[in-house]
């Protein structure tokens, strides 16, 4: 379904990568291993009706219905880049909510310092859930630190190209966080904790020596698996016309989130 | 041994094989050329490229074991399969080089010396390198024996294209896992039947 947008401020001089392409080219784990599984496996799982919790440290603890919360925020566009750990990068048109905003309505207490993010658990909808393959612990979770979560820049997405979300993009909420890597945009969200203390996040459980907390993209800190100094562009035409860019410091958001993480170490903290 | 095999002349097979056993790449090629095979066409190819590399090495690795536990020989069809092995290795590792890479020997040089993942791969195209250059009829009668010993080398390539495969998901793959599991019960047969040569002829000593 088409959703009601409202133009945002954020990344009008980029070509969006395609639907086809974003849509068909998904690490969604939950559905399965390969990239095509979640546009093939996603048929069957239900992101209506969805609601989403808001706990922990916050005076208002909030449960929130999905059609509600679009609804009392109209979504923005926003294109943004995007950029997997695994040295791959889309342009992508999200329509979505600042996380700010919604996180105000729970007024989170002076004591918060981080958000937790909990991800949908069905095995019966969805089936990379069921089998012991995926060596993921279910639910998926995720983090920020709270002043990385109430960026201007972090938003969650509601829907693509200005329609409704896709399951295997992660409907019907997701994160999307446009300087970090791709894995800390958690999908299907069902809850939202603020925090004293940094919560766990599955792929650094997984593999810590691989995947920090942070995650941000930086290209003079390489993964063991893969040089993080350039990108293959996805869906820049063909076998020979497939571009390779430079990957740019956060992402190329530096302006907006550098002063987050002034003093820090970024080799160490990655 | 079936009567259909024994009828048609090798030479004809071999070349069979060799046709249909290149079809997969051919056909990628072609598809990728068309921007036909999906968003990330370069990679799409390189994959497919690396897992037939994979299972040739596995057929070649398994004219053995078939012979010890079924008495059928294909030793005649062994070399083309193993060329194909190497191959298609090549054809994987031009790609990395060319098409995923695009020259950019900075990086390269970075895979190369500091990820495992690509340390494996490399050793394992490395290894392939000397048998596929001593597989002619005139190297493998004029080496004699060391050409035994020197293709032996295959089984470090199995181990590391092993550990290549395996690595190369961020989790444990299942496809990649029986691939492996597969290379190692060929391996498995032919230590059995060694070792339960070398019980006989001891046996037969004493």
């Amino acid at each position: 379904a088409s959703l009601a947008t409202r133009p945002g401020g954020f990344g009008k001089a980029e070509t969006p990568t395609s639907l086809a392409d974003i849509t068909h080219y998904n690490n969604f784990y939950e559905f399965g291993l390969d990239k095509s599984d979640p546009a093939r496996l996603s048929g069957s799982f239900h992101s209506r009706p969805w609601t989403l919790r808001i706990q922990g440290a916050v005076a208002k603890p909030v449960i929130i219905d999905i059609d509600q919360l679009i609804a009392t925020h109209q979504p923005e566009s926003r294109i943004y880049r995007m950029r997997c750990v695994e040295a791959w990068s889309m342009v992508i048109p999200w329509d979505g909510i600042p996380l700010a905003d919604i996180l105000r309505q729970a007024e989170p207490l002076g004591s918060a310092k981080f958000v937790a993010f909990t991800s949908v658990l069905r095995p019966d909808e969805l089936p990379g859930q069921r089998s012991g393959y995926g060596s993921i612990s279910w639910p998926y979770v995720e983090g920020l630190r709270l002043d990385e979560a109430m960026n201007p820049l972090t938003l969650l997405a509601v829907g693509l190209y200005g329609e409704t979300l896709p399951s295997q993009n992660g409907a019907p909420l997701r994160l999307v966080v446009p300087w970090k890597y791709g894995f800390k945009g958690i999908k299907s969200i069902t809850t939202m904790t603020l925090m004293e203390t940094m919560p766990p996040t599955s792929w650094n459980q997984l593999a810590p020596q691989e995947y920090g907390f942070y995650a941000n993209v930086n290209p003079d800190v390489d993964h063991p698996r893969w040089s993080q100094a350039s990108e293959r562009v996805i869906g820049s035409g063909g076998f020979f016309g497939e571009r390779r860019q430079p990957t740019r410091l956060f992402n190329g958001y530096g302006d907006q989130v550098a002063h987050l993480y002034a003093g820090m170490d970024l080799k160490t903290f990655f | 041994m079936a009567s259909s095999i024994r009828w048609t002349p090798p030479g004809v097979i071999i070349l069979t094989l060799w046709i249909a056993g290149l079809v997969p790449a051919f056909r990628s090629f072609w598809l990728g050329a068309d921007n036909e095979l999906g968003p990330d066409p370069v990679r799409s190819f390189e994959h497919l490229l690396g897992l037939w590399a994979f299972r040739f090495l596995l057929a070649s690795l398994a004219i053995t074991p078939l012979r010890l536990v079924t008495g059928y020989s294909l030793i005649r069809y062994r070399r083309t399969l193993g060329l194909l092995a190497f191959v298609y290795a090549l054809m994987h590792v031009a790609t990395y080089i060319a098409l995923d890479l695009q020259f950019d020997f900075a990086i390269l040089w970075r895979d190369l010396t500091r990820r495992p993942f690509l340390v494996f791969g490399m050793i394992a195209f490395l290894c392939l390198i000397p048998l596929a250059a001593t597989s002619s009829q005139f190297l493998i009668r004029k080496l004699g024996r060391n050409w035994r010993r020197l293709h032996r080398i295959v089984y470090v390539a199995l181990v590391a294209a092993s550990a290549h495969f395996l690595m190369a998901f961020k989790t444990w793959h299942p496809e990649a896992l029986l691939y492996v599991l597969s290379g190692s019960i060929l391996l498995i047969i032919r230590v059995g039947y060694k070792i339960r040569s070398q019980v006989r002829q001891t046996g037969a000593k004493m």
